[in-house]
């Protein structure tokens, strides 16, 4: 692409050979919106981390979902709303009890190699999630698809192909599940249920995934890949919609320095970084075309260990209350991070699909009626300037982290005479420390795995294995359980929410947004998908 | 080798290398007045000194303690943060909103005491386990220094994590932890110049004299190891205070609202280009303070211990 | 000398070996294992992965696998962290990055560092010694850490001379704000210690009897003060001569380079045991030979010392 072609000369070179970098130069413009492309259809982006793995049925992690997302397809997609679209599968049906699943596959559709894609491939990918050889991090997602004889498999007391999928025809694949479950095609959205190519893993083993010897289904495969430094994906020309696809060459650039990234971006080495804390005003008052902030699928929140590890003190729900209260959400959104979070109250974002925020007490409260109430509440819990409330909370060495934890220590202790101890842990140590229930008060994060209310609520829950303060109600468990089969699940949440606003067993905080730099000739990021599942082939790169 | 090819220079060294230890003359009292003589060491000795009452009195003039957040200020740190007299924030704010003034004078309590006390701790291990290892030699000197090839190669963010997993978080644990981090260079350099010290005349001299061979490393050859020692200890205190930083990320050691300036610099250093630059430069200024005297005051006392300079 | 060579290296073999098991001991007794997560896995799947790594055996019989495996097909395992690759790749692909940029480190601060030392030295109390002291404490005062940012912003964002990271194969672009970066506080170090040790020896009876003999500067320097010299130099040089060839954690986590720095210290934290061993093995090993080579080195600048 060191020149732009003329015209006719493009149209030669697309007859002689498809596949060429300067495919870009018959894309004058975007065939939906019109607006005019450049000739280098080039995305690099910053990638926080090394990803784990390009196997889809190996990867564990955001940066690896990404590359997979866009170097295999599944049987079904998400466009940028978030709504599901077809992939390799043209649609599916499902019969009354939603529990046999049968999905036509795409005519035509092929590998990178050439070859045709089947529901063989499917049959296989999917056995190998479940395998106990392989081992998949993510084998219990096969089993959270309520996949028939998962489960056993997994363990190790059926073998694999006893799992219920069968490839009725090369164009025809049905899965049967262990009960109802309506949402199941969303979930052949995730990297854990896609397709591989069989003779090429057979014919490399562990090796199967380095450039040159990996075979893909995606809109890209994989060229280069230099760990810690970077990965190239390029445009798979077997593609069933390669036409379409207007992005060439994807390149993401390991940076693990926010702020370096940021320089860099600010260079033009890159076309999208994340903005660091506290600095989105001011990137977005200098480049007001290029910060941008959404909504996303992840809270934040502090737990009260309420095990019976746990400290006294916290066992009273006016000492929660008390501390909740007193916390200003307000200085941590707008001061700290500055980057569009939005204040919470409740557990569950506003962004969740199907979700609407119940009305809790401690929202609609202004901060000096919040602070004067946590006093009241704390004296009447017995603490006071001669008796003062102590306690430590833990955080993993984050710079974010850190100021977060800081500030709300400040504000209990200049609000409320609260003594606080900090201490932040190493990640690994956090997490067991966290697991092992041997903390006071401890910071916790989740994002969502579907868009569902669910997915967070689940983790208060009495058997949730990720419930770190094992806070324990009754009625929030039979509200849960009974929200899995209801077709009006709104006022169940609600009252959960409600339930949570009352005893507090975690203090929300805020919830997450995705705070960027994405440079103004980028087009088609999916600000509207709040899980953040985007795809190369929707981006383009505009002419400047 | 061919060792023999260089008897020429040999014997011009042994004519050459006349040790002669005066007795009778106190070796520190020597020291001292040599010391005080120096300009530029006893300058470095009054500034380092001027930095240590700063830090005991500077707290005194501080109108916001170094956890307090200013509320008011905290949400545009560049446009308001500023180091300023009228806001009360001699050196600005950090980047949470704090007072900067109060955390520099707390982070070089810190890091001096960490410093000084880390390269102490390094400094006295090393310099025996060297001196004895070096001077010893054989099969001892064999072992001993494998032993440091393989300490030297065990990774200390393990053995850090084990301490503060074992031992918990103390302030005492820190110490041992950059001890444990930093005496393993220091025995070798120790033990590389005892080698060549070991078969100087006077050693020989007073092994001769039936000097026994403690009384001989403690009396004879660490104090003419001293010159490197001390100049190495004083490469070693910044060492120190940067490798807390790393300690305290991983749990161990100093922690909020407490800092270091190991901490204080690289979180400066995260903000440089958001035009908060005081951020970096007040801690770096202090970091700077303490090499350059401890430089100084080291090469003070190199020259005024060099047992041959009489 | 050429018995205690092979002696020496002999000796590496169980000095290895008991590297080896401590490590094990370490790596096992640290909190959290490789598969400790966010998302705590369901124990069935925890079950499997371990079985599939060997980590369900004995502690005695990882340990004999792992060395086993090593002696009879040089593989070093899988790393957990990093599933597509093995200890052997990492290794292979970081290994030549930080070789490379370490190298020229090493060059770069021993050069100048050496020259500024003895310059500053025969110059001493002059502004060519006042100029070299003060640089090394500004050199001293700039952790890469703090270097690696402002030169990036420097030489990538408001010079545009310079890629602001990456490093493609160690083409010279992508190698200058590496050494820069990793060699400074190394060169003013250097710059220190030999400075010193100059002073020293220029302080000695032999050397000024030598010029009082009426030699020459340049040659009592050259031949009779600078082996000496060089004795502590050499002590210090070794040591970071392993250090830099190992690369630096912040130049491969500022520059994205790719190198072992980052692998080295990311395995510790992610508890990838398998790379944590394999890059401490080879560290070790590095370790024993330069001390070695060390040792070598003072026998040749003082034919007093005997092995």
């Amino acid at each position: 692409m060191k020149h732009a072609p003329s015209f006719s000369m493009a149209a030669l070179l697309a007859t002689t050979i498809a596949a060429s970098p300067l495919w870009a130069g018959s894309h004058a413009t975007h065939p939906a919106t019109g607006e005019a492309l450049a000739d280098d259809q080039t995305f690099t982006y910053r990638q926080l981390d090394e990803f784990s793995s390009v196997d889809p049925q190996v990867v564990e992690d955001v940066s690896g979902a990404e590359v997979v997302r866009d170097l295999f397809e599944g049987l079904m997609n998400q466009d940028a709303d978030g709504n599901l679209v077809p992939g390799v599968a043209t649609g599916f049906e499902a019969n009354d009890a939603n529990d046999v699943y049968t999905f036509t596959l795409r005519q035509g559709a092929k590998w990178s190699n050439g070859d045709p894609i089947t529901a063989h491939d499917f049959v296989y990918g999917w056995q190998r999630a479940v395998d106990p050889a392989l081992a998949s991090p993510y084998s219990w997602y096969m089993e959270l698809m309520s996949i028939r004889n998962a489960k056993e498999i997994i363990a190790g007391d059926k073998p694999i192909t006893d799992l219920a999928i069968e490839a009725i025809d090369d164009h025809t694949l049905r899965v049967h599940l262990t009960g109802s479950l309506p949402y199941f095609a969303t979930m052949t959205t995730h990297g854990t249920t896609f397709p591989v190519h069989r003779a090429t893993i057979e014919a490399h083993g562990a090796e199967w995934t380095k450039p040159g010897n990996i075979v893909s289904n995606g809109a890209y495969v994989l060229s280069e890949h230099i760990p810690n430094e970077r990965s190239v994906r390029v445009r798979n020309e077997m593609y069933w919609n390669n036409d379409a696809t207007i992005i060439d060459k994807t390149v993401a650039l390991v940076i693990n320095d926010e702020n370096t990234a940021l320089t860099r971006y600010m260079a033009g080495e890159l076309d999208r970084t994340e903005v660091p804390a506290g600095q989105f005003p001011r990137l977005k008052q200098e480049h007001p075309d290029e910060a941008i902030s959404f909504p996303r699928l992840c809270n934040y929140y502090y737990t009260f260990n309420l095990s019976d590890n746990g400290p006294e003190e916290f066992k009273d729900v006016n000492v929660r209350q008390a501390l909740a209260l007193a916390v200003d959400r307000r200085i941590i959104t707008e001061n700290i991070l500055a980057g569009g979070q939005p204040q919470a109250f409740t557990f569950t974002p506003a962004a969740t699909a199907g979700f609407e925020v119940p009305d809790v007490a401690i929202a609609s409260m202004t901060q000096a009626e919040r602070d004067a109430k946590a006093r009241e509440l704390l004296a009447a819990a017995g603490y006071g300037p001669g008796n003062p409330l102590k306690f430590s909370m833990i955080y993993n060495t984050a710079e974010n982290h850190k100021k977060i934890a800081v500030a709300m220590s400040q504000m209990w202790k200049q609000k409320l005479g609260v003594e606080v101890e900090l201490g932040n842990l190493e990640w690994k140590i956090f997490l067991e420390t966290r697991e092992n229930q041997d903390f006071e008060l401890a910071r916790g994060a989740w994002c969502g795995d579907y868009n569902e209310a669910s997915t967070f609520l689940d983790l208060i829950t009495t058997p949730s294995g990720y419930n770190d303060g094992k806070y324990s109600n009754a009625r929030v468990d039979e509200l849960i359980l009974a929200a899995r089969t209801s077709t009006d699940t709104q006022p169940l949440y609600t009252e959960v929410e409600q339930i949570l606003a009352e005893e507090m067993p975690v203090i929300p905080i805020y919830h997450n947004a995705g705070v960027y730099m994405i440079d103004e000739d980028v087009g088609g990021w999916p600000v509207d998908n709040v899980e953040q599942n985007w795809y190369s082939r929707d981006l383009y790169k505009l002419a400047k | 080798m061919a060792l023999a090819k260089n008897k020429r220079a040999e014997g011009m060294a042994e004519t050459l290398v006349e040790q002669t230890e005066i007795r009778g003359r106190s070796l520190w009292r020597d020291a001292r007045v040599r010391f005080f003589r120096n300009k530029a060491a006893v300058g470095a000795m009054i500034l380092l000194g001027c930095v240590v009452l700063f830090t005991i009195f500077g707290p005194l003039a501080a109108q916001w303690s170094r956890e307090e957040i200013d509320w008011n200020r905290m949400g545009d740190i560049r446009g308001m943060g500023a180091p300023s007299i009228e806001t009360g924030h001699f050196f600005g704010l950090d980047d949470l909103g704090r007072d900067l003034y109060s955390r520099t004078i707390q982070a070089t309590q810190t890091s001096l005491l960490v410093g000084l006390i880390g390269a102490a701790v390094a400094l006295i291990i090393g310099a025996l386990y060297g001196a004895i290892a070096g001077f010893v030699g054989g099969w001892i000197d064999n072992s001993m220094m494998r032993t440091v090839d393989i300490l030297l190669a065990v990774p200390s963010t393990l053995v850090i994590i084990l301490l503060l997993v074992i031992f918990g978080r103390s302030f005492f644990m820190l110490f041992i932890g950059i001890g444990v981090v930093g005496w393993l260079s220091m025995s070798r350099i120790v033990r590389g110049q005892t080698l060549s010290l070991k078969n100087r005349e006077f050693v020989e001299a007073a092994r001769a004299a039936g000097v026994g061979e403690f009384t001989i490393i403690t009396r004879h050859v660490l104090p003419n190891l001293l010159g490197v020692v001390i100049v190495y200890a004083s490469l070693l205190v910044p060492e120190m205070i940067l490798t807390e930083s790393f300690i305290s990320f991983l749990g161990l050691g100093v922690q909020e609202p407490n800092t270091s300036l190991g901490a204080l610099i690289s979180e400066g250093a995260g903000t440089i280009a958001y035009g908060t630059m005081w951020q970096l430069m007040f801690p770096l200024a202090f970091f700077l303070m303490t090499i350059v005297t401890l430089f100084f005051i080291g090469d003070g006392l190199r020259d005024a211990l060099d047992p041959k300079d009489r | 000398m050429l018995g205690y060579i092979i002696r020496r290296l002999l000796v590496a073999i169980p000095t290895l070996l008991i590297l080896i098991v401590i490590c094990f001991l370490l790596m096992h007794s640290a909190p959290g294992g490789p598969f400790t997560s966010e998302r705590p896995l369901p124990p069935q799947v925890l079950a499997n992965i371990e079985a599939k790594y060997g980590l369900d055996q004995p502690f005695w019989k990882q340990m004999w696998d792992y060395v086993w495996g090593i002696v009879t097909r040089f593989d070093f395992g899988p790393s957990f962290a990093y599933k597509d690759r093995n200890v052997n790749d990492i290794i292979a692909q970081g290994f030549p990055v930080t070789l490379t940029y370490g190298l020229w480190s090493f060059v770069v601060a021993s050069t100048i560092g050496i020259s500024l030392g003895i310059a500053a030295a025969i110059r001493h109390n002059t502004w060519l010694d006042f100029f070299a002291v003060g640089l090394s404490f500004t050199a001293q005062a700039l952790p890469n850490f703090v270097l690696a940012p402002i030169l990036v912003i420097i030489f990538t964002l408001w010079l545009g001379l310079l890629p602001g990271g990456g490093w493609y194969g160690g083409q010279w672009q992508y190698l200058i704000m590496p050494v820069i970066a990793l060699s400074t506080s190394y060169m003013a170090s250097i710059a220190r210690i030999t400075r010193s040790s100059m002073l020293e020896v220029l302080n000695t009876n032999y050397i000024r009897t030598a010029r009082a003999k009426g030699l020459p500067t340049r040659t009592v320097i050259w031949r009779h003060a600078l082996k000496p010299t060089l004795m502590p130099v050499i002590s210090y040089l070794g040591p970071v001569f392993v250090y830099v060839i190992t690369g630096s954690v912040f130049v491969d986590l500022y520059f994205s380079t790719g190198g072992l720095g980052q692998s080295y210290v990311n395995s510790a934290l992610s508890r990838d045991y398998a790379v944590l061993l394999g890059v401490t093995i080879l560290y070790g090993a590095l370790t024993i030979v330069f001390n070695l080579i060390t040792d070598l080195a003072y026998a040749w600048l003082d034919p007093k010392i005997r092995y």
